[in-house]
């Protein structure tokens, strides 16, 4: 092999081996994750309006109870590439909500839409004491703040399929594992067993079967069941992790389209440059 | 190189100009005119690359310099409203953090080159040295930057890597509380950081300039390694290596915007995610990749060598590879440059680069079993290569013969 060649391969190699190395440690505690077909993964991948929407009514409904979203604004639930509410349904939405405003009479009034989501604790220790001395993490960008293990050589293709949906096939993982725990595992009071963490943690199974009623949307059925919801929340919390993934992908096509044929260009520019060159 | 120039200034202000500044004599003697070997191959395009790479930094780190908030209870959503809030912010943001991968991706390929065509054999000492200060330069900026975020990782790696300071006897715990500015880390730590990380690229650019300046007293090498003898030797450098120095910019651009537009969280830790927490420690705290083989050596040193402990046995391996960067073009004495003409070092070579992909991967595993044993052979092998293997090498090996010229090599490679 000439030494191109051989340099072209072995730069390959580090990349792949030294950045999979330190991507793919995260959560190695973990059993095996079933990956999801993401409507938002892939290079054509955006996300489904519909989908954001259940996620959000679970979101509203169930795990913001507990859980945080402090980066989370009202108006992003009308912005381009989201669950795509109209403007009047999240001023409607916001107004439902009071939010604690030093200025305003009596401290409190109601939302709008360029409020933050309100915390359901007023503060940490509160969300601690609610919670059998658990905190439960903030969702804004929680999706991103987790990952799955994949075995070499798996996590090196990541790379060539920008898989990084890892995180929500974590979500969904954790969501759909609370089984009883197996023989000889012992489950401290207040935690629960979980297959997937193969271990136990603070938050019972927060979602099951007909757990929400989804609000009917355009005639189409979606089954009410664990699979579903799970689903569903994953994908919403991802878009709430990373919502202009559709934008920075459409950018993403154009500026390399643009890069291959400048690239190509120039490439016969360079050609002909050279061809009296020796 | 100078009066290489064929500039005239034809209008009277130019002539004027020229006169009393010869600014634009200098670039056109530099920037064009330069006599370059004709035969560079496409690894000599990588240190137009590294300054495209430092302008992208310097560029996109003003803007979210424009946007972030240093301080510690702040710092990790100011990020997030980057990407969130600001225009093209998830671009600007995403391009700075992968560009900080493809930096180093592009140093490794300019380094291995060096090492492989001989580069730093005299007289291009001081080009070499120069380049290893920039590496450490990059490393260090690199490291403050990653600190940046305030995330998990980023408070993490700054908690493990400052302490490394502390295992240097009698003046380390000093120098960790100044790196730190206190006894951990925290706000204060972060601050300096800030600042530091917003100096370096800008002493790192002066540098590359000094960089270039010794290039261009002795030119380039080749892939021949032969010197330039004639002007049949040598091409203009614009038009020519412009232009392929251009192309192989945009080539490496569409890796960059790969993963800037559908992978910008891939080359980072999912734990950089989480606020910065000093009560919580992550269980595994990794580097950045760009790290790794170094963070193996550290690691590997495990076990007392005589009255030094084992963290500061760590700490000497950790810097002296890098050190003996400085030393390689008097470690290898070997007469021939390139290493196509040397049927002895090309094997030791690519075992050398096979290693350092293998440390790669070894720093980022658990240090326990299998990967302990091997980080140590790697780190021996790592060592042995430049103090052992170059100088004996230079010694014993009978070169294959090498062209006369550039130009003879040139037209044997073209009629074959
Ligand atoms: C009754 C309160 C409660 C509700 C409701 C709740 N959670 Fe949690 N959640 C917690 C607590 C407490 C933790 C922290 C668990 C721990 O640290 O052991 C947690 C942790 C988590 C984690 C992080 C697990 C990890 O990897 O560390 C995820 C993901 C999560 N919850 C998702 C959800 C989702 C999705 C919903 C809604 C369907 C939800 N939670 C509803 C209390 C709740
Ligand atoms: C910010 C980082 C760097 C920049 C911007 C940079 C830039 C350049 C440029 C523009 C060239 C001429 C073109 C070429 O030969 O590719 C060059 C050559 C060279 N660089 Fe660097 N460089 C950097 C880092 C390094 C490092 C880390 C080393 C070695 C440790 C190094 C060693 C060399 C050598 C030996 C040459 C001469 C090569 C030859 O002529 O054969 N450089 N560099």
């Amino acid at each position: 092999m000439k030494f191109t060649q051989k340099l072209a391969a072995a730069a390959v190699l580090v990349l792949s081996m030294g950045m999979g190395g330190s991507a793919a440690l995260a959560a190695e505690e973990g059993g095996h994750a079933e990956q999801q077909n993401w409507t938002f993964a892939g290079l054509f991948g955006t996300y489904d309006e519909h989908q954001l929407q259940r996620g959000f009514q679970i979101f509203r409904e169930v795990c913001s109870n507990c859980h945080s979203a402090n980066l989370l604004a009202f108006r992003n639930l009308s912005e381009e590439g989201g669950p795509g509410f109209s403007e009047e349904q999240v001023k409607a939405l916001a107004e439902t909500y009071t939010i604690e405003d030093a200025e305003a009479e009596g401290g409190e009034r109601s939302g709008v839409a360029a409020d933050r989501w309100p915390a359901p604790f007023a503060s940490d220790q509160d969300a601690r004491d609610a919670n059998g001395g658990a905190l439960p993490p903030d969702f804004s960008v929680l999706a991103k703040a987790r990952g799955i293990h994949q075995p070499f050589p798996f996590w090196v293709f990541n790379y060539f399929t920008a898989y990084q949906e890892g995180g929500a096939d974590y979500i969904y993982n954790l969501l759909v594992n609370y089984h009883e725990a197996p023989e000889g595992v012992e489950v401290p009071p207040g935690q629960y067993y979980n297959s997937f963490l193969g271990g136990t943690l603070a938050m019972g199974p927060p979602l099951d079967d007909g757990f929400v009623t989804y609000e009917a949307g355009e005639g189409e059925a979606v089954p009410e069941t664990l699979e579903q919801y799970s689903k569903d929340i994953s994908a919403f919390m991802y878009w709430m992790a990373d919502p202009h993934l559709a934008e920075r992908k459409a950018t993403g096509f154009r500026v390399l389209i643009f890069l291959i044929v400048f690239a190509a260009l120039m490439y016969l520019v360079k050609r002909r440059l050279w061809a009296n060159a020796h | 190189m100078a009066g290489n120039s064929t500039y005239n200034p034809t209008n009277p202000v130019e002539k004027w100009l020229d006169d009393r500044l010869p600014l634009v004599r200098f670039s056109k003697e530099h920037l064009m005119d330069f006599p370059t070997p004709k035969n560079l191959n496409y690894w000599w395009t990588f240190g137009a690359i590294l300054v495209m790479c430092l302008g992208i930094q310097i560029v996109t780190g003003i803007v979210l310099a424009m946007h972030y908030t240093p301080e510690a209870t702040m710092a990790f959503n100011s990020v997030e409203h980057i990407r969130r809030d600001v225009n093209f912010g998830r671009i600007i943001q995403g391009t700075h953090a992968v560009g900080a991968s493809m930096f180093f991706a592009a140093v490794y390929i300019h380094i291995f080159r060096g090492l492989y065509y001989g580069s730093y054999k005299e007289p291009r000492e001081v080009l070499w040295i120069l380049g290893v200060i920039m590496f450490v330069l990059m490393m260090a900026t690199a490291f403050m930057g990653y600190v940046l975020p305030w995330g998990q990782m980023s408070f993490w790696a700054a908690t493990v890597i400052t302490n490394i300071f502390a295992a240097i006897p009698i003046v380390g715990e000093p120098i960790l509380q100044l790196l730190r500015g206190g006894f951990a880390v925290d706000n204060a730590t972060l601050n300096r950081f800030f600042s530091l990380h917003y100096l370096l690229p800008f002493v790192l650019a002066a540098v590359v300039a000094l960089h270039i300046w010794a290039l261009h007293v002795p030119g380039n090498n080749n892939p021949v390694g032969v010197e330039v003898k004639s002007e049949r030797d040598t091409l203009a450098f614009h038009p020519y290596y412009t232009m392929k120095d251009m192309f192989a910019m945009v080539v490496f651009l569409i890796p960059f915007a790969w993963f800037v537009f559908f992978a910008p969280d891939i080359l980072g830790h999912p734990d950089n995610y989480i606020m910065a927490d000093p009560q919580v420690t992550p269980p595994h705290i990794v580097p950045e990749w760009y790290f790794l083989p170094f963070y193996a050596i550290l690691r590997a040193i495990d076990f007392n060598i005589l009255f030094i402990d084992s963290k500061l046995g760590g700490v000497i391996f950790f810097a002296g590879s890098i050190l003996v960067l400085f030393f390689v073009p008097w470690l290898d004495r070997s007469k021939v440059r390139s290493g196509s003409f040397r049927p002895l070092f090309k094997p030791f070579y690519w075992v050398f680069v096979l290693n350092f992909i293998m440390l790669t991967y070894l720093g980022a595993q658990a240090a326990e079993g299998i990967y302990v044993v091997l980080s140590k052979i790697g780190t021996a092998y790592y060592f042995a290569y430049f103090l052992i293997i170059l100088p004996v090498l230079s010694r014993i090996e009978t070169p294959a013969p090498l062209p006369t010229s550039i130009s003879e090599s040139v037209l044997s490679k073209s009629a074959s």
